[in-house]
C-alpha cells in the first residue's frame, strides 16, 4: 500500500516538474499555456493525494477552468505573426538559471531536508483520521473567517472592474483591423524600410492591431 | 500518505516548482510567459500550505482556508495582469517585456 502511494507521488511529482519545465522553456507560447494546464492538473492530483478533495476541485475549476482560459485568450489577442519562432528567453537567462538553481540547491533543499519537522505521528492504519472537509470549511467561512471572506469578495469585484477598465478601449480610438493581405503588405513595407535605413528604430508607423487568431495559420 | 511520503519530499517538490516558476518569471521575454511563471510560483506556495495542513493539523481548516484565499487572489491577479498585458500590447504592439521600457532612466 505504501509503495503504491510512493509510486503515485513520484509520478505526480515527475508530471508537475516536467510540465513546469516545459512551461518555461518551450518556444511556442500556446504550447507553454497547454503545459501550464498539465501542471495545474498535476497539482490538483497532488491535492487529492494529500486528501484535500475540495481544494483539488477548486484547483481544477479555478486554474484549469478560468485562469488558463484567460491566458489562452490573452495569447490569442496579443499574438503577432512576426513573433513566431522567435527566441523566448531574454539575454539574461543564464544568470537567472544560475540564481534559481543555486537558490534551490544551496538554500531551499538543504534547509527542508535537514530541518527537524516534528511531525505528529500518524494514527495507526484502520483508524479514521479526523480530517477537516468541505463542511468544516463552509462553517469556517461564515464564522471565524467571515471578514476575510468578504474582503476577498470585494477584492474579486475590484479586480473584475479594474480588468475591464484597463483593457477597455474607446470606440473612437479603436484602430482599424487589417486583413491578412494588408498586414503582410505592411510587413513587407516595413522590412524594406528597415533594410534601407538599417539601425534606425522604426516607430513612425501607425500602430496596427491584429485580431485574427484563426486566419493566422 | 503520511507514512509513505515524508513531509520534506512534498516540500522539496514545492521548492523545485517555485524555482522553476521563478526562472520563468525572470527570464521569459513574453509578458504572458512571465505571468505563467508567477502562476507556477503561487501553485508551489499552495502545495506547501496543503502539505503543512495535512501533516501537522489535519483537523483544523486554517491551511485549506489560506490556500483558497491564495487561489482567489491569484485569480484576481491573473485577470488584472492579463488586462494589463492587453493594454500594453495595444500601446506598444508588442508583448516583449524588454521593449516596454519607457520608465528606464
Amino acid at each position: 500500500m505504501e509503495v503504491v502511494v510512493q509510486i503515485v507521488f513520484g509520478l505526480i511529482a515527475l508530471l508537475i516538474l516536467v510540465a513546469a519545465t516545459m512551461v518555461v522553456t518551450v518556444r511556442n507560447v500556446i504550447h507553454s499555456a497547454l503545459w501550464l494546464i498539465t501542471c495545474f492538473f498535476g497539482v490538483g492530483a497532488l491535492y487529492l493525494l494529500l486528501e484535500a478533495e475540495f481544494l483539488a476541485v477548486v484547483q481544477v475549476l479555478v486554474y484549469v477552468g478560468a485562469v488558463s482560459v484567460l491566458i489562452l485568450f490573452a495569447i490569442m489577442l496579443t499574438r503577432q505573426i512576426s513573433g513566431e519562432g522567435e527566441r523566448q528567453l531574454n539575454s539574461r537567462w543564464p544568470v537567472v538559471l544560475a540564481i534559481a538553481a543555486l537558490l534551490f540547491a544551496t538554500v531551499m533543499a538543504p534547509t527542508l531536508i535537514n530541518q527537524q519537522w516534528n511531525v505528529p505521528p500518524a494514527p495507526p492504519l484502520g483508524t479514521p483520521e479526523p480530517l477537516a472537509g468541505p463542511a468544516e470549511l463552509g462553517r469556517g467561512f461564515v464564522n471565524e473567517f467571515l471578514i476575510q471572506f468578504q474582503v476577498v469578495g470585494v477584492l474579486l469585484t475590484v479586480a473584475l472592474i479594474g480588468a475591464i477598465v484597463i483593457a477597455f478601449e474607446e470606440r473612437a480610438r479603436r484602430r482599424k483591423v487589417l486583413t491578412l493581405a494588408e498586414e503582410l503588405e505592411l510587413k513587407r513595407l516595413r522590412a524594406r524600410e528597415t533594410e534601407a535605413t538599417t539601425p534606425e528604430p522604426v516607430e513612425a508607423e501607425p500602430v496596427v492591431r491584429e485580431t485574427r487568431p484563426a486566419s493566422e495559420r | 500518505m503520511l507514512n509513505a511520503v515524508p513531509l520534506p519530499a512534498v516540500l522539496t517538490l514545492a521548492a523545485a516548482l517555485f524555482c522553476i516558476g521563478l526562472f520563468g518569471a525572470l527570464s521569459r521575454r513574453n509578458l504572458i510567459g512571465v505571468l505563467m511563471g508567477v502562476e507556477l510560483m503561487l501553485n508551489a506556495v499552495n502545495i506547501n500550505l496543503i502539505a503543512f495542513w495535512r501533516y501537522f493539523e489535519p483537523r483544523y481548516i486554517t491551511g485549506q482556508t489560506f490556500a483558497i484565499f491564495i487561489i482567489a487572489v491569484a485569480a484576481a491577479e491573473a485577470a488584472v495582469g492579463l488586462a494589463m498585458v492587453i493594454a500594453v500590447y495595444r500601446h506598444y504592439v508588442s508583448v516583449n517585456a524588454d521593449e516596454v521600457d519607457r520608465l528606464r532612466g
